[in-house]
């Protein structure tokens, strides 16, 4: 996997993971692009899309699309199932998971995701292992420095199909 | 400075923390970038504070601005700060914002090299885990090169945690430092078979990513993955693996047959749709594993597998056409089916380049065909592959003429038809091949006897029809009409079919009319008027036919040139009317032509041109079809005897309409430019070649001939190629473009017989894996193409930071090991390697040795290991002499200590070190001696068991004779036994793996088991072994005394300093203290020295004191306070055990009264 992006339907950026070191104007200019042509997708597309030398994956769930761009011989549907096993172990951490709780704790959106995939290969397929990882580091967090402040958002939950 | 603490977290209490930037971003919709700006000044300020908790979050909050497209990268030696930071819950932001900004051109990026080293050793997995993820998304070259060691030493981590990290990250590390890649590679494919499920599918990730770049390196590995595919119910796991032996398979066509079963099993049971869809995928790219079934034997299999390619074909063409060779070797089975079923799929393989030689092939076989149902079937595929596309691959168009011709001398074949068809297409569209074509058919005519020999069942004589059309319909290109015309007047013809006759008739008319026109230009009165005798005389045999067609032409034509008889007895010029019936150009016309020409502008196609019955002379604007149209066909030459007003009148009305036809281009230019694309005529789709080779062929053209010429031909035109190559490029696509090309991409689109170029142009992209020239130069993974099964290089050891010399002499020498017997190989040759270096310098070598193995000690932390029992057989391991043998860690070293050298080596670093060169060291000690053999051995404690030691021999040949059948026997003592094979009895002795050639020397492992550690222990053993030299064998035995010190029990383990400190206060730890006098090394030796030999490591260092610490395998804490005076040395120690202590500190004693 190149990058995984997490945006919104109005076209605010969520969340950017870059698995090849890339200058932040290239950055810039591939988010724009890419978010154009998938928020310009209807509904019923199909998730796959070729752009530039790039595969990309994506998937709407409410209003957030969570994109891969991969390379030309990874695998469309795994690429899928990855988007989806983030989301679940986003569910699972958060429960019942929103766009407001990956705004306001973006980065333990960016610390799930570490764990989870590493180096844009999947780090461990097990779901339960991610969030055991997650949970031991942010009690060791909480131990060394309580957190003060939990946001807890009033929001609608995602769905998660 | 607790005052300031206090104050800094007052201040934080007033710092906006990220959701409160975040709540603030959200109200400001209206002046984002102003409130956005006005926070980073804050951040600014924030981060100018000491506090690292308020500078943290600042970071924080950069990272969130960052990422809604903020420029930070001012703020990356704050990052720098905030990763550095000592607690978790910074650094873990500081990693998470400089993975999100950093990238090769930042410039500070060097400075963290430290950090992340420090932290990958860090005793905290979790600090490890969020430095190596950081890492793996800014890793640069130089990060890759500096820390590759470090990262390779965590892939046999203790916690699975860090392992399966470590392991990912290589990839990152070998695609920036592909040098690392060799080295590290042994260890990584021990990863394959990691307890850990984690672990493993890491391991995999990582090498099926590598292969698939460069499989060819990877081939060694397939059985492995093959276990892991049966195996795994890892679907992510699955499609890596399937994935890798889809690259595997094209390069070892023996995988294919295996994978057939575990594939479909797959298939049939997955409910993953990405896994199946993975599945198909790679078998589609495994045509390969057809091919086995085709080589096989068994015929049933053979056949199936050309079924299935044939399958295949329609989808992957390409994919097919390798295998070129073994289908035409299928051509000469003795099964028809089968040599049927390779048919069908020679259709998809032919190409420009190779279409004669099939086509070649083909012929022989319908010569030596038996049955007419498969010669048939032959000349059906021969005349398929040759018209399929438009003509596409025919280079040579006389060739095919040839061919065709060749083809009717078949007998009994039902498909005359099909070749008669071919010759009318071919000549109809083909106009440069007219000329010869027509010389071919008159030839034809003239033999129409050997083809018309039995009429009845003879298809074949209905090539004749075709020969008979061209000949009359191209008489112009006739060059002894008269002999033709001759040859279709014989008696004989009226035995053939009428509707063969009929085109006679047709035709002759328009070949006498030629001829008549040809002589009367040419003056000659006399012949002009023989011919029209000749015609009168011979044309009332078809008057009389039985064929109602053929009597109706031949009364018309007959009244007709009587009609020209006389005019020709008055002497008045008749040959410009008679040839004037049958004036204007034949165009052939794609059958989609007229679909893509555009109505014209206020043109109504349904409105009527004339008047509504009009008669239907327009016949000859058909699509080409025509041509094998019988009926229409006739039509056109219809009405030969309409007086000559009426004539002009029609052909007036004709050219009037041909002007108004998009089609008639030549005679009045269309205003459909839109459609001329090509010049002239060439907007209809004809097929044109250029022929640079003669038209006339001596003799009875023979296709072989062609195959010949066209070789040499295409010879030429490679070598002029060359010159005109610039000039080409710009005609090639105009002149000859062919209007229904759906050519695949290797065909490049050249005129036939023109620009062809065999060699370079000609090869299909799939042809052959010789992948060398399309690779891209900058190809990351280019560098990658590493041949990994080449013994490894000195050179190639990784780099190793220099100050680490100081702290590996602390670690203590590693070894024990399982050799797998997958490392077997190289092991061996670099053993011979080894051997050459020890005959050059014999008398250096004990000072050599000494110092490779202090070299080799630099690379490697401790490494314990266990001995799994499935594992009590007691593999060899070489005596690893090579340094990098070390670093490249053949262990099988299922977990390492989690300790941490460079952690140490900071402290000691802090406590300014001088960089003095260190004596040599080495942990092993002579075990016993004789002439034969040396023994040297080490102990190590194994921390996964803490029961278990092991013990490496070294065994040293010292002798010319050949040294086997070693065994090894200890007796044992109460409190330590030695590991035997189950079922073996305490007094059997543990056989050496291994033989000993002269001047050679091995390390073999043994696993002891103990209770108490407290204590030293000697145990008696005896090595019996069989010397055996030119003189025979003789048995001969060595006795010697295994000495298991207490040090050898510890592990060295890294202490922080506030832990050590801890312990110390905790109170539970017996003291004793030693001190020996005249020491003259300097502290750092001593230092060096102890940390080396009982395997302590160093907490921290100030002036002339030190604390140091170290583990028992049995858990006991041993710290030691070591202080220097002038010339003595005093060692204070604490340790859980009193016994174990003061046991440990005499052995110090020991090691210290010797400096």
């Amino acid at each position: 996997m190149r990058f995984m992006l997490l945006f919104s339907r109005q076209g605010k950026l969520r969340l950017q993971k870059w698995y090849l070191a890339t200058a932040d104007r290239d950055k810039k200019k591939m988010v724009r692009e890419l978010m154009q042509v998938v928020l310009a997708r209807k509904p019923k597309m199909c998730s796959f899309l070729e752009w530039r030398d790039l595969k990309v994956v994506y998937k709407r769930y409410a209003s957030l699309y969570f994109c891969c761009a991969i390379e030309g011989q990874d695998n469309e549907l795994i690429t899928l199932e990855l988007i989806h096993r983030y989301v679940e172990l986003l569910d699972k951490y958060f429960g019942s998971v929103c766009e407001l709780d990956i705004i306001f704790n973006f980065e333990k959106a960016y610390f799930i995701l570490d764990e989870f995939v590493m180096g844009g290969e999947i780090q461990d397929t097990s779901k339960k292992s991610v969030l055991k990882a997650i949970e031991q580091a942010d009690l060791l967090q909480e131990v060394r420095h309580p957190q003060t402040h939990l946001w807890s958002p009033q929001n609608t939950p995602m769905e998660t199909p | 400075m607790a005052l300031k603490m206090v104050k800094g977290s007052i201040d934080r209490m007033f710092d906006k923390n990220l959701q409160d930037l975040v709540r603030g971003i959200r109200n400001h919709k209206e002046d984002e970038a102003k409130y956005i700006s006005q926070c980073i000044d804050e951040i600014k300020q924030e981060l100018k504070q000491d506090n690292i908790a308020v500078k943290a979050n600042a970071v924080c909050k950069l990272t969130y601005l960052q990422m809604l497209g903020y420029d930070i990268s001012w703020a990356a030696f704050n990052i720098i700060e905030v990763m550095s930071a000592s607690k978790f819950t910074f650094k873990r932001i500081g990693y998470l914002a400089a993975s999100q900004c950093f990238h090769e051109g930042t410039d500070v990026i060097m400075l963290t090299t430290n950090q992340i080293r420090k932290d990958l050793s860090s005793p905290n997995q979790y600090d490890t885990g969020v430095a190596l993820t950081g890492l793996s998304c800014f890793v640069t070259p130089d990060l890759a090169r500096d820390l590759a060691n470090d990262i390779m030493t965590l892939m046999s981590h203790t916690k699975p945690y860090i392992r399966k990290k470590a392991v990912l990250i290589m990839y990152k590390v070998f695609l920036k430092y592909p040098e690392s890649l060799r080295p590290a590679f042994p260890r990584l494919k021990e990863k394959l078979e990691d307890p850990d499920p984690g672990v493993q599918s890491a391991a995999v990730n990582v090498i099926c990513e590598l292969a698939r770049r460069n499989p060819k390196n990877y081939l060694s590995l397939a059985p492995l993955f093959f276990k892991l595919m049966t195996s795994s119910t890892n679907n992510w796991v699955l499609i890596k693996i399937i994935k890798l032996f889809g690259a595997l398979t094209p390069l070892e066509p023996r995988l294919g047959k295996k994978l057939i079963e575990p594939l479909t099993n797959l298939i049939h049971s997955t409910s993953a749709m990405s896994l199946l869809y993975e599945c198909v995928n790679t078998v589609i790219l495994c045509v390969q594993k057809l091919r086995i079934l085709i080589e096989d034997s068994d015929q049933n299999l053979k056949y199936l597998g050309l079924l299935a390619m044939s399958k295949i074909l329609k989808t992957h063409p390409k994919s097919v056409q390798s295998h070129k060779d073994l289908i035409l070797q299928c051509l000469d089975d003795k099964d028809e089916s089968i040599r049927l079923r390779a048919l069908d799929l020679l259709y998809g393989m032919v190409s420009k380049k190779n279409l004669m030689e099939i086509v070649k092939k083909l012929m022989i076989h319908v010569d030596k065909a038996e049955g007419t149902t498969y010669r048939d079937e032959l000349l059906t595929k021969i005349i398929d592959i040759c018209s399929q596309s438009n003509y596409q691959y025919i280079t040579n168009f006389e060739w095919y003429i040839s061919i065709l011709v060749e083809l009717t001398r078949l007998e009994g074949t039902r498909h005359g038809h099909l070749i008669a068809a071919q010759m009318l297409d071919v000549a109809i569209r083909v106009k440069a091949i007219r000329k010869f074509a027509v010389s071919q058919m008159a030839m034809l005519l003239d033999n129409a006897h050997l083809i018309a020999s039995n009429t009845q069942r003879n298809g074949i004589c209905e090539v004749l029809y075709a020969a008979a059309w061209i000949c009359g319909e191209f008489s112009e290109h006739l060059e002894e009409a008269n002999q033709t015309l001759e040859a279709m007047l014989r008696p004989k013809v009226t035995t053939l079919p009428g509707h063969i006759q009929a085109v006679y008739v047709q035709n002759m008319v328009k070949l006498y009319a030629s001829i008549l026109q040809q002589k009367e230009q040419a003056g000659e009165k006399e012949a002009a008027q023989e011919i029209t005798q000749l015609m009168i005389e011979k044309l009332p045999q078809f008057v009389q036919s039985a064929d109602l067609e053929v009597q109706e032409r031949a009364s018309c034509i007959l009244q007709l040139i009587k009609y020209i008889q006389k005019l020709q007895v008055k002497e008045v010029p008749v040959a410009e009317e008679v040839i004037a019936l049958f004036a204007g150009e034949l165009n052939p016309v794609a059958p989609k032509a007229q679909k893509k020409v555009p109505v014209p502008e206020g043109l109504d196609l349904d409105a009527w041109i004339n008047e509504p019955p009009s008669d239907s002379e327009s016949e000859d604007e058909k699509p080409k079809t025509i041509f094998h149209d019988e009926e229409q066909r006739h039509s056109r030459h219809r009405q030969p005897e309409i007086d000559e007003e009426e004539l002009a009148r029609r052909r007036e009305a004709r050219k009037q309409e041909q002007a108004n036809n998009p089609f008639y281009i030549k005679s009045s230019p269309s205003p459909q430019k839109r459609y001329q694309d090509t010049p002239g005529v060439e907007h209809i789709p004809v097929v044109q070649i250029d022929l640079s080779v003669p038209l006339k062929v001596p003799g009875m053209p023979m296709s072989d001939q062609y195959v010949k010429l066209e070789e040499e031909r295409r010879h030429k035109q490679k070598l002029e190629k060359d010159k005109k190559k610039k000039k080409q490029k710009k005609e090639k696509r105009g002149k000859h473009h062919r209007h229904n090309s759906l050519h695949t991409e290797s065909e490049e689109d050249i005129a036939p017989a023109h620009h062809v170029d065999i060699i370079t142009e000609e090869m299909p992209e799939n042809a052959l894996p010789s992948d060398e020239d399309d690779k891209d130069p900058n190809d990351p993974y280019k560098a990658l193409d590493i041949d990994l099964d080449k013994p490894l290089a000195d050179s190639e050891k990784l780099p190793v930071q220099r100050h680490r010399n100081v702290e590996t002499l602390k670690s203590p020498d590693s070894e024990a090991l399982l050799v797998e017997k997958k490392s077997k190989k190289p092991k061996k040759k670099e053993k011979k390697h080894k051997e050459k270096e020890r005959e050059k310098g014999k008398k250096k070598e004990k000072e050599k040795k000494v110092v490779e193995e202090e070299e080799e000690k630099k690379v490697i932390c401790q490494d314990l290991h266990c001995l799994k029992s499935k594992s009590s057989k007691h593999k060899k391991k070489k005596h690893k002499k090579e340094k990098e043998e070390k670093s490249k860690d053949k262990k099988k070293s299922k977990k390492k200590s989690h300790h941490s050298e460079e952690e140490t080596t900071e402290s000691v670093q802090n406590g300014t070190l001088d960089d003095e060169p260190l004596p040599p060291m080495s942990s092993y000690r002579l075990l016993a001696e004789n002439p034969y053999i040396k023994m040297t051995y080490d102990i190590q404690g194994n921390l996964q068991n803490d029961s278990q030691v092991t013990v490496s021999v070294i065994f040293e040949n010292k002798s010319t004779s050949f040294l086997k059948s070693m065994e090894l026997n200890v007796l044992d003592s109460l409190n330590t036994k030695m590991l035997r094979p189950e079922g073996s009895s305490v007094h059997d002795g543990i056989p050496v793996p291994f033989q000993l050639p002269p001047g050679i020397s091995n390390e073999a492992q043994f696993v002891f088991t103990l209770q108490s550690i407290v204590m030293a222990q000697k145990l008696k053993g005896t090595l019996s072994f069989i010397v055996k030299n030119d003189e025979g064998s003789t048995h001969e035995k060595l006795d010697f005394k295994l000495h298991f010190s207490c040090a050898s029990y510890l592990i060295t383990t890294p202490c922080y300093s506030d832990a050590f400190a801890k312990l110390l206060e905790s109170g539970d730890l017996h003291m004793n203290s030693i001190k020996v006098d005249g020491i003259s090394i300097s502290f750092q030796h001593l230092l060096a020295k102890i940390c080396f030999h009982h395997h302590f490591s160093v907490v921290e260092r100030v002036d002339s004191c030190a604390s140091m610490y170290s583990r028992s395998i049995q858990g006991h804490h041993v710290c030691l306070l070591v202080k220097k005076g002038e010339n003595s040395v005093s060692v204070d120690g604490k340790c859980s055990d009193s016994t174990l202590l003061s046991n440990l500190l005499d052995e110090m004693k020991e090691t210290l009264s010797k400096c």
